[in-house]
């Protein structure tokens, strides 16, 4: 049995993982197209900072992919998939046969249509070259604006002013991070930026980027009419699902490459995983592109051990993140903005301005269904665990939630005793 | 592999775990200084949770999962699964503190170093000899370390 993985981040580590639980001895072989071992692709940002080295950013040790018995291709980019005969064509002019295949080819940068966008100057933050190309203007770079208010561009931006770079963010939506958390947790994220320094415009937008004669940057002008002055602009939009591969080989895909429960693709010895498969959601139950780390690795552990002979159902994808902005962290899990028309939904929310800290616990037909936290994080996974295995919030239990006070002898006592002390009853 | 499984009906909360726990994780190894110098001084904290409800108690911590959430969340290659001992382990150096596993853990088994952004976890008293510390000092048996 060959493996063969395209794409060399998370979901492959995940998918490694998975087919060591399933199978000892197939070969496995990971085609990478960028040119380093596995990274954390989130810890560009910790690199971009200065907070940590680039000896720092593997994944696993170095001797994995040898005791996992893996094969690396990395630098190579695979041009064509080709399912008929079961094989892939790489830009090295090789054809690697495989039995199994996955597609774990993640996502690419979007990148909005914008006057002067075409030129230099104009930079992404989603991989480690584009770290590196930022960590080395950065020495000179005086201005950089950031367009993208979400998670990876307030990273970004906060990074480059770590180096000395005075930033402007821009938002088009009316606050940051619009996606992941809800207004008050923006606020306060909002303002931990503002307060460090760093200019935060919502409301607007790139409307077009001034050149020189020589070609080189002046600077932005805003939907609104303001021109902010720079030489580096950082797009940070957001990322789509990188699914030519699948697609141009007719592997059905529709948002991203579509997956079965098991995770197999429309082919039968094709596996999707990670930003970009759409697979199954665990709250609404419905299949979506969902891009989050954890889901990534568990969607490539999934398809590993499936590809590897199992039958195990992915259990589906729960939106999370934890993000800290100059010190002050933030999670957001499952449903945190819920449509506000609906009456099956409560919110409870409890905000201290003084202390930045935040609670908000979204509540659906007895069940807890998402939560936002500022600055106390410490219960996180308790909120989590009645999220994840869908426990029911009597009184009591809500009382406690609300008040900040989850914990373990709040589950039903058979779930308790199943998790904690199997095997006794 | 062997684990701590915590029985609620017999804890008693009295915390002795978290204090034996402190103690097998201190530089001194000697129980007051612990507790009166490496905790204050160097933030050093235990890996157990004791949760209470009423008259209830029990005493948790790192379940080492056969498909750890944590390990799952973790970016930075900190949290991972040995294949040789089943452990979840922890590599502090990698961490870089951004609270993804403790998000991710529904077990709530993961809290935050005091001072550091680190995290802090079982390592079931890796390397000692008389197996986990907790165990060995509940006073109620009501931890056991065992095979299941």
């Amino acid at each position: 049995m060959h493996y063969v993985l395209i794409g060399n981040g998370i979901a492959s580590i995940g998918a490694i993982e998975g087919i060591r639980r399933q199978d000892a001895r197939g070969a496995v072989t990971v085609i990478g197209a960028e040119d380093s071992p596995a990274y954390g692709r989130p810890l560009i940002s910790y690199l971009l900072a200065g907070k940590i080295g680039p000896d720092q950013l593997a994944l696993r040790p170095e001797e994995f992919y040898k005791k996992s018995g893996v094969a690396l291709k990395l630098g190579t980019r695979v041009l064509r998939v080709d399912p008929k005969a079961k094989r892939v064509h790489t830009d090295k002019g090789e054809a690697v046969a495989y039995d199994r295949l996955l597609l774990a080819t993640g996502g690419k940068p979007f990148t909005p249509a914008i006057p002067g966008l075409e030129g230099p100057g104009v930079y992404n933050f989603t991989n480690l070259d584009h770290a590196q190309v930022l960590i080395s203007l950065a020495k000179t770079m005086k201005r950089a604006v950031v367009v993208g208010g979400g998670l990876i561009g307030l990273k970004a931006a906060e990074s480059l002013f770590d180096r000395g770079v005075e930033v402007s963010i821009l938002e088009l939506a009316p606050r940051i991070l619009s996606l992941a958390f809800d207004e008050n947790a923006a606020q306060l994220a909002s303002r931990r930026l503002m307060d460090a320094g760093i200019a935060v415009h919502c409301g607007v937008t790139a409307k077009e980027i001034r050149r020189d004669e020589t070609g080189a940057i002046k600077g932005l002008l805003l939907t609104d009419g303001l021109f902010l002055e720079t030489g580096v602009v950082v797009i940070a939009i957001g990322v789509v699902p990188n699914f030519e591969l699948a697609r141009d080989c007719g592997i059905k895909v529709d948002k991203g490459i579509v997956v079965d429960e098991t995770m197999r693709t429309s082919d039968p010895e094709v596996f999707a995983a990670g930003d970009v498969a759409q697979a199954k959601d665990l709250l609404t139950g419905d299949n979506r592109v969902v891009p989050i780390w954890t889901n990534a690795y568990n969607q490539g552990f999934c398809a590993g051990k499936n590809m590897a002979g199992a039958h195990e159902p992915y259990v589906g994808g729960l939106a999370m993140n934890s993000i800290s902005f100059y010190g002050l962290p933030t999670m957001s899990v499952g449903t945190v903005n819920p449509p506000e028309a609906d009456p099956d939904y409560e919110v409870a929310a409890t905000l201290d301005e003084k202390k930045q800290s935040y609670r908000k616990l979204v509540f659906h037909q007895g069940r807890l269904v998402g939560y936002v936290l500022v600055g106390d994080i410490d219960q996180a996974g308790m909120y989590t665990a009645f999220v994840k295995f869908k426990l029911p919030v009597a009184e009591e239990t809500r009382r406690k939630l609300v008040s900040g006070e989850p914990g373990v002898l709040l589950w039903p006592d058979e779930f308790f005793n199943q998790t904690w002390n199997p095997g006794t009853d | 592999m062997k684990r701590v499984y915590p029985n609620k009906d017999f804890c008693i909360g009295c915390h002795i775990c978290e204090l034996a726990c402190l103690t097998a994780h201190s530089k001194s190894q000697d129980l007051i200084i612990a507790y009166t110098e490496e905790r204050t001084a160097e933030g050093l904290s235990p890996c157990k949770r004791v949760f209470e409800r009423g008259a209830q108690c029990v005493a948790i911590s790192c379940r080492h999962c056969d498909e750890p959430s944590c390990v799952a969340a973790c970016i930075s290659g900190a949290l991972r699964k040995d294949p040789e001992t089943g452990r979840t382990v922890y590599d502090e150096q990698k961490c870089v503190g951004c609270w993804s596993c403790l998000m991710a853990c529904p077990y709530g088994a993961i809290r935050r170093h005091p001072l550091k952004a680190k995290i802090v976890k079982c390592d079931l008293c890796q390397g000692r000899e008389a197996g986990p510390a907790c165990v060995q000092a509940c006073p109620n048996q009501a931890l056991v370390y065992e095979e299941r």
